[in-house]
């Protein structure tokens, strides 16, 4: 899903549709954006954030990309195969592609990429989705073969994280900081937390594709800070636009805003394994005191669409769209919590707005709704620092946010399976657990459909999560940006705008 | 002594906090292997003294060592920044300091004339004001209305000097509402003391003009107090912007010193500490000196 609302258009800048959708190269690109730190780091192991993952995927490629239209789609690998089980990958390389030092990109290369998020001694964010790699060895120059401790028709989409960039085989410590990729861009300068200099790569392999000779990144974290330097065109493009004033930005003469409905989502995990939350009525009533149309309308004005308690988003490709969307039901809700013997019961939510912006207004705003089923919340306001720390995954119940991930089986084996790594729920149940893993293997898409929907249809049920709501990416940008359809599994065109966009 | 004292401030400041530099990079992500693994790569695991130790090691032979979060140099990371930040408040105090002893001056001279309120009462306004308010108003007049002067102050060492100077003006000026009060009142109520004593009922009976009064011979006696103002204004231009920084994007050492300790970088965290620190006692020494040499009667102690 896309749209593009153009505040104001002067006539000259309004060519004919067809020129307006012919790429052009030739300018140079000066993003805005929010998400940098000076602790950044261009070691894909540690890449915490927008401004890296964007300067990242400027300057290095992945075997596989995702498309604009969510589909796997070839980039460094030529192409792929698996065995009927699903467990093994062979993956040819792409001929003749060159690092910007000059080496030509060979299967080594790619065996150590991977396996720097593998093994031991791995500090990598990404360890948890190579996990099921249990070998990876090059097959001559130009093959890869990767076999899984079990069938995974999704391996490719795995594929495309953005920490699994391939950088020449040998790179560790502070070479990552060089930034040497195969990518669009070429790094001139790097300050972290500051700016990112970065020029086209005169020999890159993919054709159709970045369009600008520069590319500056500047980190600004301040929102009215990014919004002044859009307005007086210091900047061409930012990034997260903060709901509440985004009409204000529209009316700004040569601004557009640009908006994705991508797999972001915004949750409520209650821990199934301590009480009260580990009886599912309770989680019923909770489920059924929240007033989702009004909370997408106050806290994300209407950016966003609402959730229905599970993790798959309208452009997942299994998306359960036949389940019924959850309701506001104080009378449901009363009927739970007096049947979990519970009625009176104050139960404690912890917010900050490290969680996502408006986490502790949406959690006030629950406890207003919940009050009008007589279920009493107390909101709980912890502190950003330290957050993910220490209280997601700690505390009862609390505010989180997930990206969403390409696929179910990655969303799920991530965050919802018995032994996924960040299970914020704690949640087992048998009968998901076997339908996910068989799943994975399953390469008849009717019965993975059937399989995926009544995964969606028991977390709805019975997992411990509310989601009340998925957010949409918002950006704005100088009018003078174009680009084509746009990606919504990352922010910012999926995190390629760098080499997707051009000036008109 | 005192940089030693404070360093083991620092350090124990940080350490204090909950979570460290792997949790805080790796954030959502984190899990307990990668986490130890992570720990173990930058020899966290380590106990907190031996840390320090090596750390102070490192510093007597003055090496700040790297970062922790991105293995670049300390002092890669700070020189360009301390450049940064100096130059900005540098630029600031050439405007700020003899703009405020001059207005002070003429407020002691005119002493409750209307100047002298008018001049109070802006002043006090824009010291009363939150700094990020005196810089969004400075920014929505002088760069959305009226597109002078750029909204952010990104500067980087290729810009040539003149440019520099134009990217900072909102900065500098938004610096200079904020401590020309302080600076400015001082003066003012140090010039008034002295225009009690008796030496000037002297020079006022041998007919002297007012203003050769106060620039000759009151303004030299209220040096003393004025220079402590001074420096202390001067250090907080060099260490306290960080509010500023944020708002106009500017690379300062404050910026850098707040994503170190929101990442639990610990050594680039004690190494932008200590030369804060090391700022605050340079200028309060060099405060102290001036006022000896300034004031006769300190120098020669009875």
């Amino acid at each position: 899903m896309e749209e593009t609302v153009t505040a104001t258009l002067s006539p000259i800048c309004v060519p004919l549709p067809a020129h307006a959708d012919t790429p052009k190269k030739g300018g140079r690109l000066r993003l805005g954006l929010s998400g940098g730190s000076t602790t950044d780091s261009l070691d894909p192991a540690t890449i915490p954030d927008a401004v890296p993952q964007s300067v990242n995927w400027s300057l290095r490629n992945n075997l596989v990309e995702i498309s604009a239209d969510g589909k796997p789609v070839p980039e460094l690998a030529e192409s792929w195969e698996s065995s009927p089980d699903a467990s093994q990958w062979i993956f040819k390389l792409r001929q003749g592609v060159e690092f910007h030092n000059g080496k030509t990109l060979d299967a080594q290369d790619v065996v150590e990429s991977i396996n720097h998020h593998r093994g031991k001694d791995s500090k990598s964010a990404a360890k948890g989705i190579v996990d099921p790699i249990k070998e990876i060895k090059a097959d001559g120059k130009d093959t890869v073969v990767f076999v899984l401790d079990g069938g995974n028709a999704d391996f490719p989409f795995i594929m495309c994280d953005y920490h699994l960039t391939i950088q020449p085989a040998g790179t560790k410590g502070a070479e990552f900081e060089k930034g040497i990729g195969t990518g669009g861009y070429m790094l001139v300068a790097h300050e972290p937390g500051v700016r990112a200099l970065t020029k086209r790569n005169p020999n890159y392999w993919k054709e159709g594709s970045a369009y600008f000779d520069e590319v500056e990144t500047i980190s600004i974290a301040d929102y009215s800070a990014r919004t002044n330097a859009l307005k007086t065109g210091q900047v061409d493009l930012i990034n997260r636009c903060d709901v509440k004033t985004v009409h204000l930005l529209k009316k700004a003469p040569g601004v557009q805003i640009v908006r994705v409905t991508g797999t972001k989502h915004y949750t409520l995990p209650m821990r199934t394994d301590m009480a009260p939350f580990d009886n599912n009525d309770v989680r019923m009533a909770l489920k059924y005191a929240i007033d989702r149309e009004q909370m997408l309308k106050l806290i994300l004005r209407g950016y966003g669409s609402v959730g229905n308690d599970h993790p798959i988003a309208p452009s997942n490709r299994y998306h359960a769209a036949d389940l019924p969307q959850r309701k506001f039901d104080p009378d449901k809700a009363k009927f739970h919590l007096k049947k979990a013997g519970l009625s009176g019961h104050t139960f404690k939510l912890h917010a900050a707005d490290a969680a996502f912006g408006g986490a502790v207004d949406a959690a006030v705003l629950l406890k207003e709704h919940a009050a009008k089923a007589g279920i009493m919340i107390e909101v709980v306001k912890e502190p950003n620092d330290g957050y993910w720390s220490n209280v997601w995954l700690k505390k009862a119940w609390c505010t989180c946010y997930w990206s969403g991930r390409a696929t179910e089986d990655w969303m799920f084996s991530t965050a919802y399976a018995a032994d996924a790594k960040w299970n914020d729920t704690f949640w087992k149940h048998d009968r998901f657990n076997q339908l996910v893993t068989a799943a994975r293997a399953e390469l008849d898409d009717a019965k993975r459909r059937e399989m995926y929907g009544e995964c969606q249809k028991i977390i709805r049920d019975e997992g411990g999560v509310i989601i009340p709501m998925f957010a949409d990416y918002v950006e704005a940008s100088s009018n003078k940006l174009r680009h084509g359809k746009l990606a919504g599994n990352w922010e910012m065109d999926g995190q390629r705008l760098p080499e997707r966009w051009w000036f008109a | 002594m005192t940089l030693f004292i404070i360093s083991i401030l620092i350090f124990v400041g940080v350490e204090a906090l909950p979570g460290d530099l792997t949790e805080a990079v790796l954030g959502q992500s984190a899990t307990p292997e990668t986490v130890a693994a992570f720990r173990k790569e930058l020899k966290l695991d380590l106990p907190p003294h031996i840390r320090y130790l090596s750390w102070l090691g490192g510093i007597v032979r003055g090496e700040f060592g790297n970062s922790l979060a991105n293995g670049r140099p300390i002092a890669d990371l700070i020189g360009w920044r301390i450049g940064n930040s100096l130059f900005l408040a540098a630029t600031t105090a050439a405007i700020a300091v003899p703009l405020s002893i001059l207005l002070g001056i003429v407020a002691a001279l005119y002493r409750n004339s209307f100047f002298d309120r008018a001049i109070s009462m802006v002043t006090l306004s824009t010291i009363s004001f939150p700094e990020f308010f005196v810089a969004y108003i400075l920014i929505a007049l002088l760069s959305v209305q009226l597109i002078i002067f750029p909204s952010i102050s990104n500067i980087n060492a290729q810009m040539p000097f003149l440019e520099k100077i134009h990217a900072i003006v909102l900065p500098c000026l938004t610096l200079t509402l904020v401590v020309v009060a302080h600076m400015m009142r001082q003066t003012r109520a140090a010039i008034i003391n002295i225009l009690a004593s008796p030496f000037i009922e002297m020079a006022k009976l041998k007919g002297l003009k007012k203003t050769r009064i106060v620039i000759f011979h009151a303004f030299p006696n209220a040096l003393s107090p004025v220079i402590n103002v001074v420096a202390v204004n001067l250090a907080y231009l060099v260490a306290g912007v960080v509010i500023v920084e944020v708002v106009f994007v500017f690379p300062g050492l404050g910026q850098l010193l707040v994503d170190s300790v929101s990442k639990r970088d610990i050594p680039v965290v004690q190494a932008s500490g200590l030369i804060f620190a090391s700022v605050y006692i340079t200028l309060n020494l060099l405060a102290d000196m001036l006022s000896i040499i300034s004031n006769p009667r300190l120098r020669n102690p009875k």
